[in-house]
């Protein structure tokens, strides 16, 4: 009370209503239901999750629009044009009239194709990828659906992205999309494993394979001003930046878009379709980038927690949208810098450098965890990652096999 | 309300079974496979084994079923063109189906009590693989990883 005098927003009362304000409007939704119908208790709770699978679909399908867009005009400045500019303020509008043209579009099946498994595709990738959105903390008391095991949750729905993948190869019946998917498979299955991999110190340091109880083992700060984020720890920002470029791979973007590359094969798995299936895996792959850089802010950036003490006022959920969007830049960056990389350099680099250098986060953990997570863990994990990295990269060094290129399928 | 999820659960997948053994294409049956096996994890679900339902998912769908859809893949294409009826397979089936069952039936009448079952947390699964059943699953470990060197060894092109 003594404080309100000084900024009314400072008030720890008014900001935390305005960070509960969306748990506290569906309490009261909840609560409005239940009172006016007196239904019984399963009928409340089937109502709120059915409140929670449309807070998450408005918001996420609201973010791509917005994403798909904002991406044509960074590309647009990143190559010194202005992207698009003419539907609506700023082409705004753009994802809107997007849409549309995909609505009306003719939807044409292959007469030789597999009907049923061509139909099913679409759906089940785009079922995977939401549900993936389901597990990760947006804010304080903001989990769609708290499970114990939400990480695994997250990876298990995830693999079965590629058996969606394989029915849109197989079921199109066409050398083009047989090869995107063969491809896609090949680099998913080579990149899952550093990215489960590079989970592993983090839910082990944690304890718990719960995102709640990791974004809160990252609360508070270490002298007052450092946040307790794991991106700040030494195996914490090697398993980062790993599990970034697993996770630029798994959603099949531009250093390593080999599955879809229009100069090679068409579009690869999405080669046959048209119309609205076609913009149902495009946003499929845009849900899915979200989910996994939501988990990447989860779980090394803090997830909702503010970066400085003092700007702890702002709810949480904005925290976590910046940190979403900020993540998302770099992933449109990337792509407007990057040239598209070839199929052997992705698999070496994910056997020979990603996955020795997962496991040295996990042993690097280990170590920064025996002793006393303190500064003196700290330096010592530190140490292990350099011997390892210097070696490996001594170790995968090619410059000294210079000599004129040796073709060995062509001639 | 348990046991009527159960039946129709049950019911969907002895369906995607018997799809999986009948299909006439490789691949129909494979997803048929597949679609049967997330019948199986949706059982653990129903049952509050959350974990092994995920870890269900997670092995057989995002590895064994793509493993055999490869598999599929990179085999000869007129295999599985004439699928008669399979005796021997059919006889071990119903061999494997009647013991089974012989074995069910033969047991005492199984006397559940309902111990207080604490609910199967990952955590107690992680106490359990790391203390009375490590050596088993340091086993397990050896074996993969000698099949898996095994596998290199047979793929690696001779270097001469």
């Amino acid at each position: 009370m003594i404080n309100q005098s000084i900024d009314g927003f400072l008030h720890p009362n008014v900001s935390k209503s305005v960070d509960q304000i969306f748990v506290n409007g569906k309490q009261w939704l909840l609560s409005l239901l239940s009172s006016l119908t007196g239904a019984p208790v399963w009928v409340i709770q089937v109502a709120s999750s059915l409140i929670n699978i449309l807070a998450l679909l408005a918001v996420f399908l609201t973010l791509f629009a917005l994403m798909s867009v904002l991406e044509r005009k960074i590309l647009g400045r990143i190559q010194n044009r202005y992207g698009p500019n003419r539907v609506g303020p700023f082409g705004l509008l753009q994802p809107l009239a997007d849409g549309i043209k995909m609505l009306i579009k003719e939807d044409i099946v292959p007469a030789r194709a597999d009907k049923l498994v061509h139909f099913l595709a679409p759906i089940l990738i785009a079922a995977a990828a939401i549900l993936a959105l389901g597990i990760i903390p947006y804010g304080r008391n903001m989990t769609p659906f708290a499970i114990d095991g939400g990480i695994l949750f997250f990876f298990a729905v995830g693999s079965t992205t590629e058996l969606a993948v394989f029915m849109a190869g197989w079921g199109s019946n066409n050398k083009f999309s047989m090869l995107g998917a063969m491809r896609a498979i090949a680099q998913m299955i080579s990149y899952e494993l550093p990215l489960i991999i590079t989970v592993l110190p983090v839910v082990m340091v944690v304890g718990s394979l719960m995102p709640d109880r990791i974004v809160a083992a990252q609360a508070g700060y270490t002298f007052g001003f450092v946040p307790r984020w794991f991106v700040f720890t030494p195996w914490g920002a090697t398993a980062f930046i790993l599990f970034f470029v697993s996770g630029l791979v798994e959603s099949n973007r531009t250093p390593f878009d080999v599955p879809e590359g229009e100069s090679e094969i068409v579009a690869g798995h999405m080669t046959e379709y048209s119309g609205f299936k076609y913009a149902t895996f495009f946003m499929a792959e845009y849900i899915g980038m979200f989910a996994i850089t939501g988990l990447a802010a989860t779980l090394f950036l803090g997830g909702w927690h503010s970066p400085l003490s003092a700007l702890e006022f702002i709810p949480s959920y904005v925290w976590f949208f910046a940190k979403l969007s900020a993540l998302l830049f770099v992933y449109i960056w990337l792509r407007g810098t990057l040239p598209r990389t070839r199929i052997d350099q992705i698999m070496n680099f994910a056997w020979k450098f990603i996955l020795p250098m997962s496991f040295t986060c996990f042993i690097a953990a280990a170590v920064w965890h025996y002793a006393g997570r303190g500064l003196r863990g700290w330096l010592w994990s530190f140490v292990v990652i350099a011997i390892i990295y210097t070696a490996l990269s001594m170790l995968l060094d090619t410059r000294r096999k210079f000599a004129p290129r040796v073709y060995r399928f062509a001639e | 309300m348990s046991s009527a999820a159960a039946v129709i659960i049950a019911i969907l997948m002895l369906a995607a079974a018997l799809a999986a053994a009948t299909l006439q294409k490789l691949m129909h049956a494979t997803l048929s496979f597949a679609a049967a096996l997330v019948g199986v994890a949706a059982f653990f679900f129903l049952f509050s084994a959350e974990f092994v339902g995920l870890v269900l998912v997670f092995v057989y769908i995002g590895a064994v079923a793509v493993l055999i859809v490869f598999t599929i893949l990179l085999t000869r294409r007129d295999v599985g063109n004439d699928r008669g009826v399979n005796w021997g397979g059919a006889f071990l089936a119903v061999a494997v189906f009647g013991g089974l069952t012989l074995a069910i039936l033969k047991t005492q009448s199984v006397t559940i009590v309902a111990p207080h079952i604490r609910t199967l947390t990952v955590k107690r699964i992680g106490e359990a693989l790391m203390t009375s059943y490590v050596w088993p699953l340091l086993c397990v470990g050896l074996l993969l990883t000698a099949a898996l060197i095994g596998a290199l060894v047979l793929v690696m092109e001779e270097k001469r």
